[in-house]
């Protein structure tokens, strides 16, 4: 089977074409970094994204925290993972990089905090 | 006090600008920013894609702006936060930036240079002049972005998009993601002006119809949206008769462009460009009034901040060398824009300024593909650059190296799209 997509991995977005082989390995034509034929493989195989929204928090400048999940997670538990995120509620101050959920949706992948955000 | 450099904005040009000319010995550098804190824009783009280029890893956009929000701090650049700038006042040497806040009340602030950083805002409601009511419900995507992101806020439930530029894009997600849902996303153009990564991660991903030659032709409701009335386009952008669709919707984000803010700019009497809505500047970003400086999107409005970042750089640079004399004014070419480019940036080069390569950036006026963009001095082709697929929505970034612009007398450089020979 061939399929033509576009690369997200970066703003350039390349025009690949993967064709999947007999012995089921793939063929990737188009990219220009191997980050893309990487990107085009895991698509057939495990299509993920990396999350990224926002938490409630209290006493900081703003009510919203943004988050993203540290890891790509798979593109089928992307509303469970939203769901989840959601519930979550954290207090200033956080820094970059703090762990807001541990091993979301059992992924073992954290959601992350995006910004630092002091005590106000 | 007379300060070295004024950085008019605290977003991503001010902040790289600011990193820049600190670190090339400037000593008396300011930041003056309207808004609570510093970051622009980048605070509100909480997605991901940020810093490819500059860091290569890919960040948040609150991560990106932390980065260099830190390396300020370090440097001890002093900002003036919630300060709305009025006015630039040309002084010769010097130039007057009047400002205003809760706590100083109106002041002047002396500098010897300044560097422009103010941004761009977003095409309003009233600029497409779109038939039918004014009921609450209608937004640009930038201001429910930041009512999402930040805020907490969701303005609505049923949502409509109209206009495909990034900001709508990135936003047809975020709302899915929040629950809401997305019908449609109508662009007026053949294409899209978004990223193709965008339309792709953004719409692909979640179902969501991307109705190019649309155009929305009456707004519904008395006091909340109850709906837009869709309509295909000819290839004049005239509504088609008899395609009209009614389209019920609680809420609608526009995403119809960005405008240079440089109200400032025009007002100090500085050299615009009609092409960019923004001045005319030269390959350190030097502007007609010496000493004046502009880099990012009150330049022109870029696709990716990892450029504004670099042309921060250039501005940086071209404001410590004013700052010892070291800045040369003679122009040695000037950029043109030939057949299927709308625009170049620098305007002008004074190559003696230049370092191992002069970057000039341009957008193609129509989608075009296999194409090469070449670059002429005369008749005589001096740099070419072949490319697969030309888009509206994607800058390009065309390098010539110094030692080739170096082999001819000054002189117009004109940039056209050309048939690909191989």
């Amino acid at each position: 089977m061939k399929k033509d997509m576009t690369c997200i991995v970066c703003p350039i977005g390349c025009q690949m074409t993967i064709e999947e082989k007999e012995d089921s390995t793939y063929e990737v034509t188009g990219y220009t970094c191997k980050r893309g034929s990487k990107y085009a493989i895991n698509e057939m195989t495990n299509p993920t994204r990396v999350i990224p929204t926002t938490v409630v928090i209290y006493n900081a400048m703003l009510p919203r925290l943004p988050v993203k999940t540290a890891e790509p997670i798979p593109k089928g538990q992307i509303f469970e993972a939203m769901a989840a995120i959601n519930q979550v509620v954290v207090e200033a101050p956080i820094k970059t990089g703090d762990i807001v959920l541990k091993n979301l949706l059992g992924l073992g992948i954290d959601v992350v905090s995006t910004r630092t955000m002091n005590k106000c | 006090m007379i300060y070295d450099v004024v950085i008019l904005g605290g977003g991503p040009a001010g902040l790289a600008a600011a990193v820049e000319v600190k670190k090339e010995g400037a000593e008396n550098v300011l930041i003056l920013e309207r808004d609570r804190e510093l970051g622009g824009i980048l605070n509100q783009c909480i997605h991901n894609g940020f810093g490819l280029h500059t860091f290569n890893e890919e960040l948040t956009g609150p991560e990106y702006a932390e980065r260099y929000v830190d390396q300020v701090t370090s440097l001890g650049i002093p900002c003036f936060l919630d300060t709305m700038i009025l006015d630039m006042v040309d002084q010769g040497d010097l130039k007057a930036i009047h400002v205003i806040n809760e706590k100083d009340g109106y002041r002047a602030i002396q500098t010897k240079t300044v560097i422009l950083t103010m941004g761009c805002r977003e095409r309003p409601s009233g600029a497409i002049g779109i038939p039918g009511y004014r009921p609450s419900g209608v937004f640009t995507a930038g201001t429910v972005q930041r009512f999402v992101n930040m805020e907490g806020y969701m303005p609505g439930k049923e949502v409509v998009i109209l206009g495909s530029g990034d900001i709508g894009l990135i936003m047809a997600r975020r709302m899915t993601l929040e629950g809401a849902h997305v019908k449609a996303v109508c662009e007026l153009m053949p294409y899209s002006n978004g990223l193709v990564r965008n339309i792709v991660q953004c719409l692909d991903d979640y179902g969501i119809p991307l109705r190019l030659s649309h155009t929305i032709t009456f707004i519904h409701g008395k006091d909340r949206l109850e709906g837009v009335t869709v309509a295909r386009v000819d290839e004049h952008l005239k509504a088609i008769p008899g395609t009209e669709e009614f389209i019920p919707c609680d809420t609608l984000l526009l995403s119809v462009g960005l405008i240079p803010e440089n109200e400032i700019t025009r007002n100090a009497g500085i050299e615009m460009d009609p092409r960019t809505n923004g001045a005319v500047v030269g390959e350190l970003r030097q502007t007609s009034m010496p000493g004046v400086f502009a880099c990012g999107n009150v330049v022109h409005v870029h696709d990716l901040v990892d450029f504004v970042s670099e042309e921060a750089v250039l501005a940086g640079k071209g404001a410590a060398k004013y700052l010892t004399g070291a800045l040369d004014t003679h122009v040695t070419f000037t950029p043109l824009n030939g057949d299927g480019i709308s625009y170049v940036v620098p305007q002008r080069v004074c190559l003696k300024n230049a370092e191992d390569q002069v970057t000039f950036y341009m957008r193609v006026r129509q989608v075009f593909k296999n194409k090469v963009v070449n670059a002429y001095i005369g008749e005589t082709l001096i740099a070419s650059k072949k490319e697969k697929k030309l888009l509206p929505a994607e800058m390009v970034n065309f390098k010539i190296a110094r030692d080739v612009l170096a082999q001819y007398p000054a002189g117009e450089i004109r940039f056209v799209i050309e048939e690909a020979t191989n």
